[in-house]
């Protein structure tokens, strides 16, 4: 009940920081990410900022034994940095420059009363289906 | 005279001010956000992992912090109307379902997003997680920057 409630609270927490950072709006990612026009900074403060704060609560984490809510720190597999990782962040990149959404902000975007994030929504539920076929289909080989 | 250090530092704190005081407010709020989600249940606040893990194993917690995304952002619209800006460059359909498609597949591949390797996984000091962040972030401006000019996808 607890941890449920506690995820509930972090989700706002994280919607209200996309809203108000301007992260919801593909506008101003796209400014961000474009070079070719006028440049906007302004992503640079959300993503800094952020990671200010987490590197200090993941540090403080650290000394933790268990969480609050929860038994223990649940192990995070040890994946390597190999071609199939590189060529999937690549991917990822050019997707979110091309319109300007990463999941958290499309999310976001159906409270926004921004239509199109339904269209890229179910394209990107598609798009990690079909990677888990190829996936499937790759290692069977 | 100004030398070419006084130019660039000129410059620069431009860029600085140039920063708008929400912008900054609001990545301390999904700093938080993914911190209280760590300390509170021990978990990662990477919304593309969340979201198909969500799909394939379900998980109460998950569906509860995706839905707290987006009813938040609907809270922070009704509180502060006039930043919900709707600035959107109208790609159209087949260019977002490219988009949607390309983001849904790296990410599964990749092992994260913007949230889960950006946020959590540089304040987690992660290599694997900075070096995704570099290539994401490079493909994101090659794309935003040269092939969205290529496509004709409106700006």
């Amino acid at each position: 009940m607890k941890a449920n409630l506690a995820a509930l609270a972090a989700g706002l927490l994280f919607g209200i920081g996309l809203m108000l950072s301007g992260m919801s709006n593909p506008g101003e990612v796209l400014s961000f990410l474009d070079w070719s026009g006028v440049w906007s900074p302004d992503l640079i403060g959300v993503l800094g900022s952020a990671v200010l704060v987490s590197l200090i609560g993941f540090r403080l984490a650290r000394r933790k034994a268990k969480p609050w809510f929860a038994a223990e720190f649940p192990a995070l597999p040890r994946k390597p940095i190999d071609r199939s990782m590189l060529f999937g962040n690549l991917l990822f990149g050019i997707g979110w420059g091309l319109a300007g959404y990463c999941p958290g902000p499309a999310l976001a975007g159906l409270a926004l009363g921004n239509d199109e994030v339904l269209v890229f929504l179910l394209a990107m539920l598609a798009g990690g289906f079909l990677q888990q076929v190829w996936a499937r289909k790759r290692d069977d080989l | 005279m100004l030398t070419k250090l006084d130019t660039a530092s000129h410059w620069l704190a431009g860029q600085i001010a140039g920063i708008h005081l929400f912008t900054v407010t609001g990545g301390l709020m999904i700093g938080a956000a993914a911190v209280l989600l760590h300390h509170a249940i021990g978990r990662i606040a990477g919304v593309s992992g969340i979201f198909f893990t969500g799909i394939k194993e379900g998980g109460l917690w998950r569906w509860l912090f995706l839905g707290g995304i987006v009813l938040g952002a609907g809270l922070g619209a009704q509180l502060f109307p006039s930043l919900n800006i709707v600035s959107r460059p109208h790609p159209g359909f087949w260019i977002l379902a490219l988009s949607g498609l390309l983001v849904g597949w790296g990410t599964r591949q990749g092992g994260g997003c913007t949230s889960g390797h950006g946020v959590c996984g540089l304040g987690r000091l992660a290599p694997r997680s900075l070096v995704a962040v570099l290539v994401f972030m490079a493909t994101g401006i090659f794309a935003a920057s040269i092939l969205r000019h290529w496509l004709g996808v409106p700006a």
